[in-house]
């Protein structure tokens, strides 16, 4: 039985998950299968670009991000999925060799108006790296289950 | 790419197309979503999905590959045509991503993307900023995920 639920995201609360050390081998890995472009394959056409160097895929930083939150509690929750993500902004670049940390803000929580099981929980996730800078910002709302289903009226 | 000053909106790219399988669903989740209902289909049967689903992130990021191998096409085509080809990215994110119906086993995704809005840069001169509206439907005419992003686009340099 999943020990998190709807009913344990409450607005305004904040956690940190992570460390993850994101390495060169992976960042390229991902860009060959998803994302081929120069600036997340080779240094050195990496650093004639405009991000400057060699950077991960801001795709790769997002799945990154779920893989981080799924280990840190979503494999623990009742989760459903999700309806979608309302915005990503790619601050700064995610370069090789840095640990990030994925801090999450529960910014709104409400019940599904048609399913008595389920609630809605918006986060605001922040990938973070060892300084405490925001590399990527990432405003989304879970589908989770309830501990106890609303009574049908 | 097409220059800035040459793109307009309502400009459609027809991206391509991609086939979920058991395989490559949960190789995917397995890295990077690993929650039950991509990764073990007995999980999958007892959750509200009813059968094995791929990660929302995996419809996402097999649209990224499709783009560039698409602009990559596109770029090589205007080359051997003799055209000069402008460059494209960063990006700046997205936005209004939205998983619309879940993607099966089987299931094959097109994907689409059309220009909605073209405007200067005010940070960057040499730039101009495409937003365009990116679009995967099934087998069965079903959108299943849409999505808004915005990038830069070279602007063709003035020459003397």
């Amino acid at each position: 039985m999943p020990k998190l639920h709807w009913e344990d995201f409450q607005p305004g609360a904040v956690a940190v998950y992570g460390p993850r050390l994101v390495t060169r081998e992976e960042i390229v890995a991902f860009a060959a299968e998803f994302d081929p472009q120069p600036m997340h394959l080779d240094e050195a056409a990496a650093s004639a670009t405009m991000l400057g160097g060699l950077g991960a895929s801001g795709w790769h930083t997002c799945c990154l991000l779920m893989r981080i939150i799924a280990d840190g509690f979503v494999l623990d929750s009742s989760s459903m999925g999700s309806p979608g993500i309302e915005e990503v902004r790619w601050l700064k670049s995610l370069r090789p060799g840095t640990q990030i940390r994925v801090r999450a803000t529960v910014l709104e929580s409400r019940p599904s108006k048609s399913r008595p099981d389920m609630g809605l929980t918006k986060f605001r996730y922040e990938v973070l790296d060892e300084a405490g800078s925001v590399l990527t910002t990432m405003v989304t709302t879970a589908m989770l289950g309830r501990r106890e289903p609303e009574a049908r009226p | 790419m097409k220059y800035f000053e040459d793109i307009r909106v309502g400009d459609v790219f027809e991206v391509g197309h991609y086939t979920f399988t058991d395989d490559n669903i949960k190789a995917f989740a397995m890295r990077f979503d690993p929650q039950p209902f991509h990764v073990d289909e007995a999980a999958a049967e007892r959750s509200h999905f009813g059968a094995l689903v791929a990660s929302g992130w995996h419809t996402a990021v097999v649209w990224m590959r499709l783009m560039i191998d698409y602009r990559r096409r596109m770029d090589e085509a205007m080359r051997a045509r003799g055209e000069p080809v402008a460059g494209i990215g960063p990006a700046l994110g997205f936005r209004e991503l939205k998983w619309l119906k879940p993607v099966y086993v089987g299931d094959t995704i097109a994907y689409k993307s059309e220009v909605i809005e073209t405007r200067p840069s005010e940070s960057r001169p040499h730039a101009g900023l495409m937003t365009f509206r990116s679009t995967g439907v099934n087998q069965n005419g079903e959108p299943v995920i849409t999505l808004v992003s915005i990038t830069f686009v070279e602007r063709r340099r003035e020459t003397p």
